[in-house]
């Protein structure tokens, strides 16, 4: 009798750059996505070899262990400054950090400013989810204004408590800058162009075209206290129109890329 | 090579480019910007790293992600400065890579002042930063010592994977003095099972100072305790001077046990049996030596620019077996000679007490006018 004859075809695979370790991101939470995204663009670009990624405080503290590449782990905020020592000294390799917005807009606010400000030649992948995740859902620099959190019980009262910040916009007004822009981890699509921006965004280092910067909108089901599904939602309702998904720096050479 | 008229801060300097420092990144703060402006161009000339950078809290993590690389790297500060490095100098203990720092004390607390001091001892000798871990700490007391120092610390952090901090003062670091710097040495990187450079051909590495689980960093804290009990039981460092017959021990670290010496000098003139201990290293402290001495000495004086910070090092050693007198004059300002010989003379001709405070005694007699200060 003839054994039958199954083709096998791989539709999906974990990129090399990932290193398999589950995660501890909540349910819902788009960390993990980011992180693949990453590892598929550094996979594609066959230089996982050659990457030295900075790990921020926060909930992606522990990102290291799921890149399947070199890593070192900063103090709060102090990523880019980590990656500046790491970068001037191995100019040839690709140096990433990966914040969030606490420790991006708020801690390392003196930090990230400057690395746009020298044109650092380094990659940051910026997740904002308006919230301290790590901690327990604290107001961060990007929560919304009214926006309820464990430190503005009542909504983020602007008159108070401020409003909040626009980094790539801030970041993209920097000389240094080569690429900055805001994508969102949403659905499928608007997955689909942040991982276009952060190949682009690579390949500006690669190219030696200066600071590049992906600002990803993302989720915390945990801490705004909603299902994962509601979370994406949310997120398109409230953070798309206060953050909008733009282009804020792309200098000319990198606008003919394509992928 | 031969002697040159040198100024403390370019000496320390260009003492760390031959070295084979391959990158600073410093902040500009008196009395030790010539440091910064000195690799400004030294460094770039040399086709090596030279980075401002926008605060001394970003200088001091441009330090770490280099040292993660396995590069020899330093920065240079002065007091506030350092205290502003106090963080990232934590986690660079808590990942053991080797960085060296160079500080030249200032008048603190607060902004305080640009005169040479020597009280930053407890925040470099004693902490600073958070968490258990001890750095090793050097005190030249002249120009070619902040040279041979600067050389010597890159040669010890990277034996022990440790932070060692050249504690200079704002004398040491303005002062021109003669003295000879060493021969170039070739620039060379950390080939260790360590560095993150890419992982070619091996697994990832991660540098990291997070322990999560609390049984794997009570491991850690041992860890990095026991190889301070190497460093201890290896590199103890001190000069002696006239210590052989003495029956009185003065104790003074940096440019206050240079004075200490002139003191000294002119007494044992007067025929007082007195010597010096200066330490070289003040962390690892000599113990054992002080602890000898004070077996077998009537007295000890501690001088120091500060308000007895090492005094409490003294103490420890001596165990109440003799008394301990202090001589301080913090806030910037410098002893005299004059002055320190005549707190010898007093331990030498009036009868002292194991019992009390020291600092308090000294502190009473500078109030009441007993003790002038000029």
């Amino acid at each position: 009798m003839d054994t039958p004859q199954t083709e096998v075809q791989t539709v999906y695979i974990r990129p090399a750059s990932l290193s398999g370790t589950p995660t501890h991101y909540c349910p819902g939470c788009t960390h993990g996505i980011a992180h693949r995204l990453v590892a598929e663009v550094l996979d594609e670009m066959n230089v996982r070899e050659q990457t030295i990624g900075v790990a921020p405080v926060g909930c992606s503290v522990f990102a290291y262990n799921y890149f399947n590449c070199d890593f070192v782990e900063a103090a709060h905020g102090r990523a880019p400054a980590m990656a500046t020592g790491i970068k001037r000294v191995m100019p040839n390799h690709i140096v990433f950090t990966y914040q969030g917005d606490g420790d991006l807009a708020s801690i390392g606010m003196s930090e990230i400013m400057h690395v746009a400000g020298r044109g650092e030649n380094i990659t940051v992948i910026f997740i904002n989810n308006t919230i301290y995740g790590m901690t327990g859902g604290q107001m961060a620099p990007t929560t919304l204004p009214g926006q309820r959190t464990t430190s503005s019980p009542n909504g983020r009262d602007v008159e108070t408590m401020g409003y909040p910040l626009h980094m790539a916009e801030l970041l993209a007004q920097q000389p240094g800058a080569g690429y900055v822009v805001r994508r969102s981890l949403h659905d499928p699509k608007n997955i689909r162009q942040a991982k276009k921006a952060i190949r682009v965004a690579f390949e500006a280092q690669k190219r030696g075209l200066g600071f590049s910067l992906v600002e990803l909108l993302s989720t915390c089901p945990t801490n705004w206290g909603v299902t994962p599904r509601e979370a994406l939602g949310w997120l398109e309702e409230h953070m798309i129109p206060v953050y909008p998904l733009q282009d804020f720096k792309v200098i000319p050479t990198l606008a003919e890329l394509k992928f | 090579m031969t002697k040159e008229l040198l100024e403390g801060n370019f000496a320390m300097a260009e003492a760390a480019v031959r070295a084979g420092c391959e990158a600073y990144f410093g902040y500009p703060i008196t009395p030790q910007t010539e440091i910064l402006e000195w690799m400004s161009h030294r460094m770039p000339e040399l086709k090596r790293t030279f980075l401002q950078a926008e605060s001394e809290v970003a200088a001091i993590n441009m330090v770490y992600g280099a040292a993660c690389t396995g590069t020899r790297v330093m920065s240079s500060s002065s007091s506030p400065g350092v205290s502003l490095m106090m963080e990232g100098l934590s986690y660079i203990a808590g990942t053991e890579v080797p960085v060296v720092l160079i500080d030249v004390v200032r008048g603190g607390p607060g902004l305080g002042n640009i005169a040479p001091a020597q009280s930053d001892y407890n925040q470099l000798n004693h902490g600073g930063g958070h968490g258990d871990y001890h750095q090793i700490v050097l005190a030249p007391a002249s120009v070619q010592e902040a040279i041979d120092m600067t050389v010597l610390a890159f040669e010890l952090a990277e034996k022990y994977r440790n932070i060692v901090v050249v504690m200079a003062d704002g004398s040491v670091g303005q002062m021109m003095e003669p003295a000879e710097l060493p021969e170039m040495r070739p620039v060379t990187r950390i080939q260790g099972d360590w560095p993150v450079t890419g992982n070619v051909g091996r697994p990832p590495r991660v540098l990291t100072s997070i322990y999560i689980d609390p049984p794997a960093e009570e491991v850690y804290n041992h860890k990095i305790l026991n190889k301070w009990y190497d460093i201890q039981a290896n590199e103890i460092r001190y000069k002696e001077y006239y210590l052989d017959d003495a029956d009185f021990v003065v104790v003074g670290f940096g440019t206050a046990g240079r004075i200490a010496l002139t003191s000294v000098r002119a007494a044992r003139a007067e025929g007082i049996k007195v010597g010096l201990l200066r330490p070289i290293t003040t962390s690892p402290f000599p113990f054992s030596q002080l602890d000898e001495l004070s077996k077998r000495a009537q007295g000890m004086l501690v001088v120091e620019m500060n308000t007895g910070q090492m005094l409490d090092d003294v103490r420890l050693a001596a165990k109440g077996r003799l008394p301990v007198e202090f001589y301080g004059r913090p806030g910037g300002m410098m002893p005299f000679p004059d002055d320190i010989l005549g707190e010898i003379r007093r331990l030498a001709h009036t009868p002292l007490t194991t019992e009390g405070d020291p600092r308090k005694r000294w502190m009473d007699r500078v109030r009441t006018g007993e003790l002038m200060l000029r």
